[in-house]
């Protein structure tokens, strides 16, 4: 017979649920761990499906053939690299060559005018969404403020928001592009009329959350805070920067975020059709190929569109919470 | 002599034509220079109304509201507020808040002085240790010193306090009134307090007017409190004086000022949970009258007998 003291409790909780210095063992494996299996699943889904399916020019790829591409696109980018080196080295010693030749010579710089990398157009994706989001932002938290200071500005802009907001960038672009081409035709041009155009649209379409939201917080400032500012006799200026913006700050940064995820969601549309070469262009030229590769590296790119898109919302996310003060707080 | 501040027959009222419900009637008050005057009241007889008359956050229906024999038309810093609710901007420290009004108030000083100015303030109160902390991790006590101070740096001819102490806890109410007494003696501000306690009334002014129940709220008889100062709290309950001040103001409040019905008016957040009026006939679904439900009835007057 057993000694029931040392029998162990059937109500006691299992050894997972335990609490004890293992806490945070068990926690990364929950926070680690399960993410890991759903990926897993996903992957094993994918290459079943990948092996399965047959497209016009062969298999469809599946996870490995897509790491491979990462790695060869990466290969492809540092031999660019080196061709441009080459590039101007070789120009350097000609340069020289002729300048000791015949000193009082004009000699023409030449830029390489090599083919853009994937991890170029990745580059060239953000400088335009980040281009286009700073459009937006400038127009649409001043428009805000205004709104959420003047009912009447609210009311008569209020038609022509939801109007707008709606507005597929497909919509947008071959207007922009006609206006682009139409108004910007400087001697010689600081942007590309394709950046130009796409950086444009994405602003048109990522306008609308920042705007709505900023009206809103501006709006709903605590009444309280209104009075300091008359007891204070702030200034119109003043009364912005010291009052409203502060108070309407998790409000605007909730628009920001919003926005900038709306932006990057618009951008490939935009470079697609735009002809900017940024991912967008990626994607369409890699579809143009059709290879059984180039699908690949298709997915490469909604990985990394997926990827980026992610890492900036959480970077929004950080700064939204860093503006944001106690909510109980007076 | 000018009085410092003064009302002149006012009366003022909230909505239009049949919605109007008038608020104060017929309000008569006059402060002079240093007087510490607290006005009493119930909740809801108008007590924030009037305060608002007297900082120019409204004006009056009729009557005149005059600071030094100018005509108030618009708020200012030479009548500095204390809300009941603080009203601190909660992204600001305890010092940004104080500088924030001193920078606009004294906006021809050198920054070094304003800095100084800030300090001493925030000395006044005690808060020095606190000085950089948010508002949010301040005690309710805290963040009305911080309230005070900010009012007080902007060094007004008038310092107005609408229930400054009603929602703190009856230690903290009992320090932060020796400190605004002891505040009082120090400056001899005209200093104006709104409250619905008696006895914190009469520990600290000069002089107690009841504000009798509302609708149509007025002011009642002015009472004065001859008791030397410093005041001992521990003393005034023997104090023959204060029982009788005491008295008296229960008595209007009571009595005369309370016998007009006190409604309350109030927001009614209910969820929408009442079954609709099924007496009424039914009309085809989506079409046709709707029974109300309650939630849509935003307000209720309740009366208090």
């Amino acid at each position: 017979m057993s000694d029931p003291q040392t029998q162990p409790d059937p109500r006691a909780t299992p050894w997972w649920n335990r609490d004890s210095t293992d806490q945070r063992v068990r926690q990364l494996l929950i926070y680690v761990g399960t993410p890991a299996i759903g990926i897993a699943l996903f992957l094993g889904l994918w290459s079943f499906t990948a092996s399965k399916v047959e497209v016009s020019f062969g298999q469809l790829p599946g996870p490995t053939a897509v790491v491979a591409e990462v790695k060869n696109l990466w290969l492809d980018h540092q031999s660019e690299r080196d061709r441009e080196h080459q590039f101007y080295e070789r120009q350097e010693t000609r340069k020289a060559k002729v300048m000791a030749e015949t000193p009082k010579a004009a000699w023409k710089e030449r830029k390489y005018a090599g083919r853009p990398t994937y991890f170029d157009q990745i580059l060239t994706s953000l400088k335009t969404v980040f281009t286009g989001f700073l459009i937006a932002s400038l127009i649409a938290v001043p428009l805000g403020i205004v709104c959420g200071l003047s009912p009447s500005v609210s009311i008569a802009l209020n038609p022509l928001i939801q109007i707008f907001k709606p507005v597929s960038p497909l919509a947008w672009l071959p207007i922009v592009m006609i206006m682009v081409s139409a108004l910007y035709n400087p001697e010689e041009p600081y942007f590309e009329k394709a950046f130009l155009s796409s950086a444009i649209t994405v602003a048109l379409c990522s306008l609308w959350p920042t705007l709505v939201n900023t009206a809103v917080g501006v709006a709903s400032i605590d009444a309280d805070y209104l009075n300091v500012a008359k007891v204070l006799k702030l200034g119109w200026f003043k009364k912005i920067f010291k009052i409203v913006l502060p108070a309407a700050m998790p409000l605007i940064f909730t628009g920001l975020r919003l926005s900038l995820g709306v932006g990057w969601m618009v951008l490939i549309a935009a470079e697609m059709l735009a002809q900017n070469p940024g991912l967008g262009k990626f994607v369409w030229d890699m579809f143009q190929n059709g290879s059984s590769q180039t699908l690949a590296q298709i997915m490469v790119a909604v990985f990394t569109i997926g990827g980026i898109g992610f890492v900036l919302d959480r970077v929004m996310l950080a700064l939204q919470r860093s503006v944001t003060f106690g909510s109980t707080a007076r | 002599m000018t009085p410092m501040l003064e009302i002149q027959s006012a009366s003022k009222g909230y909505g239009n034509g049949r919605q109007h419900s008038p608020v104060l009637k017929d309000i008569n008050l006059r402060i002079d220079e240093g007087e510490f005057v607290a006005i009493i009241g119930y909740s809801g007889a108008g007590k924030t109304t009037l305060m608002s008359l007297l900082a120019g956050l409204l004006a009056p229906d009729e009557g005149r509201v005059t600071f030094r024999g100018q005509r108030v038309t618009a708020p200012g810093p030479e009548r500095a507020l204390v809300f009941q609710n603080y009203s601190l901007l909660p992204w600001l420290s305890v010092r940004g808040n104080i500088a924030l009004a001193v920078d606009s108030v004294h906006r021809g000083w050198p920054a070094s002085r304003r800095r100084q100015h800030v300090d001493r303030y925030i000395e006044m109160v005690n808060l020095t240790p606190a000085r950089h902390k948010k508002p949010h991790e301040l005690s309710g006590g805290m963040r009305q010193r911080v309230s005070v101070a900010r009012a007080l740096a902007m060094e007004p001819r008038v310092l107005l306090m609408d229930e400054p102490l009603s929602a703190l806890d009856a230690l903290t109410r009992a320090t932060l009134q020796d400190e605004i007494s002891r505040i009082w003696q120090e400056t001899r501000k005209t200093m104006v307090l709104i409250t619905n306690d008696p006895d914190e009334g009469i520990y600290l002014a000069d002089r107690i007017i009841p504000l009798s129940a509302g609708p149509s709220a007025t002011l009642g008889p002015s009472i004065p409190i001859d008791i030397p100062r410093p005041r001992d709290r521990r003393d005034l309950n023997k104090e023959p004086h204060f029982i009788d001040v005491r008295r008296r103001v229960l008595d209007y409040l009571l009595g005369d000022g309370g016998r007009a019905k006190t409604t309350v008016t109030r927001k009614l957040v209910l969820p929408d949970l009442e079954p609709e009026d099924l007496t009424r006939p039914h009309g085809m679904p989506f079409i046709g009258s709707r029974a109300r439900r309650r939630r849509e009835e935003k307000q209720e007057t309740v009366e208090i007998s």
